[in-house]
């Protein structure tokens, strides 16, 4: 199959590499860039652990094909960890607040948390809410999440 | 909420008291931060599928069947061979063994039949995912179809089509009893007093049928595993596993014919991605490495999707259950007669254990006298059956507390103050003759039932809703083999910091940070100063299992044990080095002291690894370390078929009570649920946080299973809703209005620091506690699980007309 040459800036840094058109976008950042904090859960957009920025927006990286990153900025938590602020002050309230057990959800909430807090820094409880609900926690109940999220808005 | 305001000391009086000298803890019953958590929170932490394994890398693509019973009548597999990039395809053929964890009844891949839809007949490895799905696709397999049965309670009928015609042959655990010539896989019979005599004597005899779907965990992590059969003939298997020595255990044992033995077998597990019972045990991780072994030299990985996830994982096993219960008129419950037929599946080498547990325990948290227990297992042609968070108790709970709430009703006595009369007690029989454990279930009754505001009627602001409330019990014990044990390693390091090796696993319960708070109790060392590692059974010492909520019990009492013998080793070292008597000195801030030279101190980082130097300028001693076991040695699960008596299969039960608020909109039975209370008695709560995010997160789990979630299977065994869009689980958007966890610590004699289990109970009351709150709100009864608004408001409706 013919290969697409695509450049994209992964956790700022600048990425070109070759890949089939039906090369999914969460594949390609595990298995060849090797940027693991992204998840694979449900691969059809149902759980939220593949959860990547790009662009500035949340998207989930198993919906979407790796020739569709040409040209754009993605973020992951890997980059999101000393890249942004928010995330920053957000892992300060998850860990102190237990705001995760088995850890597997954590990367993309935290990046959808940080969309949230950089659009909204004053988002209360039901826009926490929202903006969560496209990533399953099987193991929290989310109330420590809400609550971890819910303090750093408060600028706890 | 303050955590420490929610624990409740135990009374004075309160028998099993803990030993003074675990008194004026430091670490332990402190809610300390996570030790797992800056890998969880910033990404870092690795899950088996994250793990590298350079460009010789090959992966699997099953075949699966597509019928649920047939006889496999050839399966062609040359147009698969010849794809460029297959480098092997597996079949039956290659491997004829069975294997199991309680009873041998599975096979690596189906040889002669399928048993159900879903099943592995075949596997493709490649050099890349995608020319092995492909590969998976072109391998032909042709069936000729076999009657299938799919109900538990029709799989007893006389002309029922058998699943294993061969039963007779397979081996078993000496405590399964099951019935050849018939789909009966094991049979747990409990015969206790004279139920004949207890039904007559009650004033009331309520009889009813309550049913209860299959259920799937949805741990967000799929499996996934990776073997390399090295050139060496070593087996490593990366596998995302609660089990690991219990799978290196059964890969050497069904593998043996390969030349593999025990020590031949190293099973490295990471973190999981959430487990609940999920990943206990065998499932899918044999055919990763059954496959290994055809592909010496080169890894290859085996990695479920989420359809996968729900077809061919262990599923939670679907009940009928019929129930007589007889009462006298002050209260008084006079006989019990529980059968539970089980839908347990194709394979029931995991599942036969849910069956013999709940059969066990099926009286739930209540003295009766006279009781009849008939718990059932049986084959039917779905999946296979297992371990599920609760595994079985929150199945009988759901037919056992709506009947005794009902029961209350009927004697016109309050349903909580008709559970406090019959509530078990210290020291009283047990189904099977043993006695009870310290329990707090009183406390924990009275606690869940006044933050609910029991006995208060209140309304809704909404004259189209309903207020209702209840409050029930529960109770579980460790479901084990009676010689399962702990086993733990620790280590000092030089600059005075610990190493801890356990094969408990942390899937997000917190074990790591509970066993360095023991280890830190022991040595007055804080837990940062404490590193745990998930297992590799290479390094890491025995574990049986991380599930039954037995292991903050069990790795809990091995640790304590490792670090006091770490401890002895120092003191012994003190003694010998500076003459000082031993039984002066104690622990304090990472130094050994002692209590009658009040200025002697010396901190571990001087003499934990290199020794001390004795006047003579030589050194003694040299690196500290500890080991620890533990084993529980009253138990016993030899006893006799017919009655159950004689044996003392479980080592103790933690038991609890929760009370729920609900609102329910009369039209459309939509329920919202606006205050729950869950008081567990955890014996001593090592760290009262992550007891509190067990209570938070269990119910939610709970609560999913009786609002929305069950597996739904077409008349030819076919799940319809195989991902997340069809079977829903909870968002952020479906958490209870208001949560109030409550820790009661009456404690465990035997458990570490007093402590006994916690992870599974706080999912077990959710059933009962909607479904009786429903009735009171809208006088509607639901029999059946899950209690979905159509249901309700389809039930309410018709009360109406």
């Amino acid at each position: 199959m013919k290969k697409h040459p695509i450049s994209f800036k992964l956790n700022g840094e600048k990425v070109s590499i070759e890949v089939e058109p039906s090369d999914v976008l969460v594949d390609v950042l595990r298995e060849r860039l090797g940027v693991k904090s992204p998840k694979v859960g449900c691969d059809r957009g149902d759980c939220g652990t593949c959860t990547i920025i790009m662009d500035g927006r949340t998207m989930r990286a198993c919906l979407a094909l790796a020739v569709e990153a040409d040209g754009a900025e993605l973020v992951t938590l890997e980059g999101a960890n000393t890249s942004r602020k928010w995330t920053q002050k957000l892992q300060k309230n998850f860990h102190r607040k237990n705001a995760f057990q088995c850890g597997f959800c954590a990367p993309g909430i935290i990046l959808s948390a940080t969309e949230l807090l950089e659009k909204n820094p004053k988002a209360g409880k039901h826009e926490i809410k929202e903006a969560i609900a496209g990533n399953l926690c099987r193991c929290t109940g989310y109330e420590p999440i809400v609550e971890a999220i819910d303090e750093t808005a408060k600028g706890k | 909420m303050d955590i420490d305001k929610i624990i409740s000391k135990p009374k004075k009086g309160v028998k099993g008291k803990v030993k003074t000298q675990d008194d004026g803890l430091q670490v332990v019953g402190k809610s300390v931060q996570r030790i797992d958590g800056w890998e969880k929170i910033r990404g870092a932490a690795r899950y088996t599928d994250d793990l590298e394994f350079g460009p010789g890398l090959l992966y699997a693509a099953l075949v699966e069947s597509p019928r649920a019973h047939a006889r496999i009548k050839s399966i062609d597999t040359s147009a698969a061979e010849k794809l460029r990039g297959v480098v092997k395809v597996v079949t039956g053929r290659n491997f004829v063994h069975k294997f199991g964890l309680y009873m041998n009844d599975r096979y690596i891949f189906a040889t002669d039949r399928v048993r159900f839809v879903g099943e592995q007949v075949a596997a493709v490895i490649a050099t890349d995912p995608k020319t092995a799905l492909r590969g998976a696709e072109l391998v032909k397999a042709e069936y000729e179809d076999l009657p299938a049965v799919m109900d538990p309670v029709k799989a007893l009928e006389k002309n029922a089509p058998l699943v294993h015609p061969d039963l007779k042959n397979y081996t078993h655990v000496p405590w399964f009893f099951p019935k050849p010539g018939t789909n009966i896989a094991h049979w747990r019979k409990i015969r206790r007093g004279d139920p004949a005599r207890g039904f007559k004597d009650a004033d009331l005899v309520l009889e009813d049928t309550y049913t209860v779907p299959r259920y799937a965990h949805c741990a967000i992590e799929n499996h996934s595993a990776i073997g390399l059969y090295d050139a060496s003939g070593r087996l490593t298997m990366w596998t995302s596993s609660q089990s690991p020595f219990t799978q290196r255990h059964v890969f050497a044992e069904t593998l043996k014919a390969f030349g593999i033995a025990h020590k031949d077998v190293r099973v490295v597990s990471t973190y999981i991605g959430g487990g609940f019972g999920g990943k206990a045990g065998v499932t899918m991780e044999i055919i990763a490495a059954a496959l290994a072994i055809t592909v010496p030299g080169r890894p290859v990985k085996l990695l479920w999707t989420r359809a996968q996830e729900f077809r061919n994982t262990y599923q939670r096993l679907g009940v009928t259950t019929k129930i007589k219960m007889g009462a006298t008129k002050d209260g008084k419950i006079t006989a019990l007669d529980f059968r539970l037929y089980w839908d347990a599946g194709a394979y029931v080498e995991y599942g036969a254990n849910v069956v013999n547990a709940a059969g066990l325990s099926a009286s739930g948290p209540y003295r009766v006298d006279n009781i009849s227990i008939d718990s059932v297992c049986t084959y039917t042609n779905l999946p296979p059956g297992g371990a599920y968070r609760g595994f079985g108790y929150s199945e009988f709970l759901f037919g056992l507390e709506s009947h005794l709430t009902r029961m209350a009703e009927k004697l016109g006595i309050d349903p909580v103050e008709f559970r406090k009369r019959n509530a078990i007690k210290e020291g009283e029989t047990l189904p099977y003759g043993a006695h009870m454990n310290p329990t707090g279930i009183q406390e924990a009754i009275d606690k869940a039932a006044k933050e609910i505001r029991w006995g208060v009627r209140e309304k809704s602001g909404d004259p189209r809703k309903a207020i209702g409330k209840s409050v029930v019990c529960f109770w579980k014990a460790p479901a084990m083999p009676p010689n399962a044990s702990s086993s733990a390693f620790l280590k000092f390091n030089e600059d005075g910091s610990v190493n801890i090796l356990v094969s408990g696993m942390d899937m997000g319960q917190g074990l790591l940070t509970v066993m360095a708070q023991v280890a830190g109790e022991v040595l007055a060392l804080p837990v940062t100063r404490i590193r745990v590692e998930t297992p590799d059974t290479d390094r890491n010492p025995y574990e049986w299992q991380t599930v039954g909520s037995h292991v903050t019990w069990s790795c809990g009492n091995a640790v304590k044990r490792a670090a006091m013998e770490a401890r002895e080793r120092i003191f012994d070292l003190v003694q010998r080095v500076h003459c000082l008597d031993r039984s002066t000195l104690y622990l304090e801030d990472e130094c050994v002291r002692c209590r009658t030279k009040p200025g002697f101190r010396l901190p571990f980082r001087d003499f934990v690894i290199n020794g001390m130097q004795a006047d003579d300028h030589t050194f003694k001693g040299g690196p500290i370390m500890g080991s620890g076991l533990f084993m529980p040695e009253f138990t016993s699960a030899i006893s006799d078929p017919e009655t159950g008596q004689g044996g003392h299969p479980n080592v103790h039960y933690t038991t609890g009570a929760a009370g729920v608020i609900l609102e329910v909109d009369r039209e459309t039975g939509k329920v919202k649920i606006k205050k729950v209370s869950l008081a567990v008695d955890c014996g001593k709560a090592i760290n009262p946080d992550l007891v509190k995010g067990q209570i938070v997160g269990g119910l939610l789990q709970g609560f999913a299973t009786v609002l929305y979630e069950d597996m739904r299977y077409d008349g030819k065994g076919r799940l319809l809703n195989p991902n997340f869009s069809d079977y829903k689980i909870p968002t952020a958007k479906d958490m209870p209005d208001e949560v109030v966890p409550i820790i009661v610590e009456v404690p465990q004699p035997d458990g570490p620091y007093g402590a006994r289990g916690v992870g599974e109970h706080t999912m077990l009351p959710c059933a009962p506690l909607i479904a009786n709150a429903v009735a009171d709100a809208l006088g509607v009864r639901i029999n059946s699980m899950p209690v979905t608004k159509e249901k309700v408001a389809l039930a309410a409706g018709g009360k109406n007309k």
